[in-house]
């Protein structure tokens, strides 16, 4: 029941708390969004142990949305799964003060989020073309990123980011911020390129372009495959080109095949010779062979040098995964003519495509705990900063562990799939809640205090040298503006 | 629709308490039997709590006055006896005190129903304790939980007359009118404790500065307890001289409060500097206030100052000081 100036009334306990749009009352677990009551987070604690291999324990008894999906973390961890939102960008989680540290019984704190920039970096295991570089990518025909490079047997993607949080209009902030919600939480998303293909990405899963499930990942570059099927070529096939959008090969002409006698035959390929055996650009992007527009594969084969290729040569052109073949026999005019695949040629394609991994998706979240973090860091004294620097041994996300990147502030990497089920939430601000997780050891601690006179006590409880963790709730959101 | 209140164990064996804004950690030693007791105890006094504060919130928020009403409710009792000695000379009101006062009423009931050699409830870094003689707890401080460093420590012993710890800064859930990171404030009572960390938290600050944005309490909460009153929504840039500046104005209000017995120990803590209340050294607060603004002037570290002519040998902070 929305007042006229947008407060709304909680009833989710008895302090009755008045909220205004886009706050939390006074408890953090409750808000308001748009003038609806929402829950934010679910509160739950994760908890390895070291005998069963692995326990969870809810948090609360009432923690829903927990699978049971347990993390590969070493110790027994607190994660921040649920520690709670800084919502919309002020005040404090419901951080509950339950780390526990070996020597200290209890910890002191004054409770809080960070706020921060994120997003998601997408890996789609496919050949095909799925659009440009610096294509828009649409969710719900949105601008949520846009398509970045073009890496191994890969495209990548890049999502969300404070740009699209923010700087958009208020529909491309709130789907952008579900986009990467759902991709975080391993749900199906579909984006769309500007100008490409229609791609469905579900962390951990073959990626679907146009419909079409991606199945296999190239087992390398057309060159590369030349390299490594070369000698199982030799003797059974006079040409073998492995199209490829990427890098085309030409068996005849190629490194492998020379130094195994291969023949020349003449063939003349279209796009650009890079080096023997090697060409580039032999057609336009695409969804075909080797992720190139093509359907028919002689559409990359210029012709034949009659002073060199003859009648009744055979020729076998694959596509990099295997997936796609044609073999031709050369007719009386050096016509290549498709003919079928002989058996001891057909084993060689099969195991192109035996080599291939399976196609996935795989999605990382970024998060940066940026802005507070640097600024409090700078402005201290340089041997402080050093200190909490040391003192940071570890990050983890929910228990998983995450690649920091080098530089400012702490900005994370970790993969999705390494997180318990629904660990990342959201506020309605709209921007992403995500666990980190801070794990210290005392013994580094000791190391800082080690030289004043009142280090006796302190030594006293590092002696056992205990490590366990001082972990921290803290959500990475990004603050209203 | 009223979600009733919530027990659980963690892991460990501690036991977890939730209602509403209200999250206990809570853990007792002794025999497994009176353990078991205690939280039972525990269980049993905190299930109405919340309903009791409900019941008299707007006398809670409500501005704290020697003629103040005597409240109902236990817990409010305890709220409104700790900000009485303190609500002469400054704004605070009962809330001030609340989580303090919430971990002291279960810790009392846990104590009454079992015997324990030790004991604490952690409401969100607002603590109550239990100690026997010759037992001690050893207290992680933290000044800022998005740089967790464990920045000192303070054990506790039961010779002391410390039962109570808590922690107050302008990024904790409670608004503060001040801008320290952390004031941790150990004194015979968690509400007190509660109470005088509220205010000395509220006494770091530096008034008019431009590099801190204010917005009245209530354009965040509509109904927050200090109205119109501006609270500290950011804190900008810096300078040395301003962090000895704001430390210094909440270490002469420390002072003055532990001059009215409010509490035993306070450690100020402001981007990486600390200033420590209660904790021994022989200056004076004007030459400790004179020593630190010099200190500043030179760019030297303010770390580690002390005032205080009172001091526990059991009672030590650690940590805060080696960082100099």
């Amino acid at each position: 029941m929305a007042e006229p100036d947008d407060k709304i009334r909680c009833d989710a306990c008895p302090v009755l708390c008045y909220i205004r749009r886009g706050m939390t009352g006074a408890c953090d677990r409750y808000a308001n969004y748009d003038g609806e009551l929402v829950r934010v987070d679910p509160h739950v604690l994760l908890e390895r142990t070291v005998k069963d291999g692995g326990e969870v324990v809810p948090f609360m008894s009432q923690a829903r949305e927990w699978s049971g999906d347990i993390v590969n973390a070493p110790t027994p961890v607190v994660t921040a799964i649920g520690a709670g939102t800084t919502y919309p960008d002020y005040k404090p989680a419901p951080f509950i003060v339950s780390s526990k540290i070996d020597g200290v019984d209890m910890v002191t704190v004054v409770t809080e989020g960070i706020y921060s920039y994120c997003g998601v970096k997408i890996k789609i295991d496919t050949d095909r073309h799925l659009g440009a570089e610096c294509a828009t990518v649409r969710a719900k025909g949105e601008p949520v990123g846009h398509v970045t490079t073009g890496e191994y047997g890969s495209q990548m993607l890049s999502l969300g980011g404070v740009n699209h949080l923010t700087h958009g209009g208020k529909k491309e902030g709130r789907v952008t911020c579900e986009t990467l919600l759902d991709l975080c939480n391993r749900k199906a998303v579909e984006l769309n390129v500007d100008g490409g293909a229609s791609v469905i990405v579900e962390a951990g899963k073959p990626p679907v372009v146009n419909g079409q499930i991606e199945e296999r990942m190239r087992v390398g570059c057309g060159s590369a495959a030349i390299g490594m099927f070369a000698k199982q070529w030799y003797g059974k096939v006079d040409e073998v080109v492995v199209v490829d959008d990427h890098i085309t090969g030409v068996l005849s002409e190629h490194q492998a095949g020379k130094l195994l006698g291969a023949a020349d035959t003449g063939i003349k390929m279209k796009g650009r010779r890079s080096t023997p055996g090697r060409y580039f650009h032999v057609a336009e992007p695409g969804a075909g062979w080797g992720g190139a527009d093509i359907s028919d594969p002689l559409d990359i084969v210029a012709g034949f040098d009659p002073k060199v290729a003859w009648p009744g040569l055979t020729m076998l052109m694959v596509s990099t995964t295997g997936e796609q073949h044609a073999f031709y026999r050369l007719d009386q005019t050096l016509t290549p003519v498709e003919a079928p695949l002989p058996e001891n040629l057909r084993v060689s394609v099969d195991r192109i495509r035996e080599n291939c991994e399976p196609a996935l998706c795989s999605v990382l979240f970024m998060g940066g705990a940026g802005g507070s973090l640097r600024a409090g860091v700078t402005e201290n004294p340089v041997r402080l900063t050093r200190s909490v620097r040391q003192a940071l041994t570890t990050v983890t996300a929910g228990g998983a562990p995450v690649f920091v990147w080098p530089g400012g502030g702490i900005t994370f990497m970790v993969d999705v799939t390494l997180l318990p089920d629904n660990a990342f939430g959201y506020v309605p601000t709209p921007a992403i809640v995500a666990p980190i997780e801070f794990t210290m050891r005392l013994d580094d601690y000791a190391a800082l205090g080690g030289h004043v006179d009142h280090v006796r006590p302190v030594g006293e409880i590092l002696a056992q040298r205990a490590r366990t963790a001082a972990t921290f709730g803290t959500a990475l959101a990004r603050s209203e503006t | 629709m009223r979600a009733p209140p919530q027990r659980s164990r963690l892991p460990d064996g501690r036991l977890h308490l939730h209602d509403g804004p209200i999250d206990l950690i809570i853990e007792a030693f002794g025999e497994p039997s009176d353990i078991e007791n205690a939280y039972a105890a525990a269980w049993g006094r905190f299930a109405t709590i919340l309903d009791e504060l409900c019941g008299e919130l707007p006398l809670l928020r409500a501005r704290a006055t020697p003629t103040s009403l005597p409240l109902a409710g236990a817990v409010a009792r305890r709220m409104t006896d700790a900000v009485a000695p303190l609500c002469v000379e400054r704004f605070i009101t009962p809330m001030a005190a609340v989580a303090g006062a919430v971990a002291e009423e279960v810790l009392s009931a846990m104590k009454a129903a079992a015997p324990l050699r030790r004991a604490y409830v952690n409401n969100g870094g607002d603590i109550a304790l239990h100690l026997l003689p010759e037992e001690s707890f050893v207290i992680g401080m933290i000044d800022r939980p998005d740089r967790p460093s464990l920045i000192g420590s303070a054990k506790v012993t039961g010779h002391d007359s410390i039962r109570g710890i808590a922690t107050s800064g302008w990024r904790g859930r409670s608004f503060s009118f001040g801008i320290a990171d952390a004031v941790t404030v150990l004194a015979r009572s968690a509400t007190a404790a509660d109470a005088a960390a509220t205010l000395i938290a509220n006494a770091v600050d530096l008034p008019g500065h431009p590099a801190i944005s204010r917005v009245p309490a209530i354009s965040r909460d509509p109904q927050s307890d200090l109205g119109e009153r501006r609270v500290t929504l950011d804190v900008g840039q810096l300078t040395p001289q301003d962090i000895a500046e704001a430390l210094t104005a909440g270490l002469e209000e420390a002072e003055r409060l532990r001059r009215l017995d409010a509490f035993e120990a306070a450690a100020l803590q402001l981007r990486g500097q600390a200033l420590f209340c209660g904790l021994g050294g022989a200056r004076n607060i004007d030459a400790t206030v004179k020593g630190v603004r010099a200190a500043a002037r030179e760019g030297m570290p303010t770390f580690g100052w002390r005032v205080g002519d009172r001091h526990s040998a059991a009672l030590e902070m650690h940590g805060l000081e080696s960082l100099r």
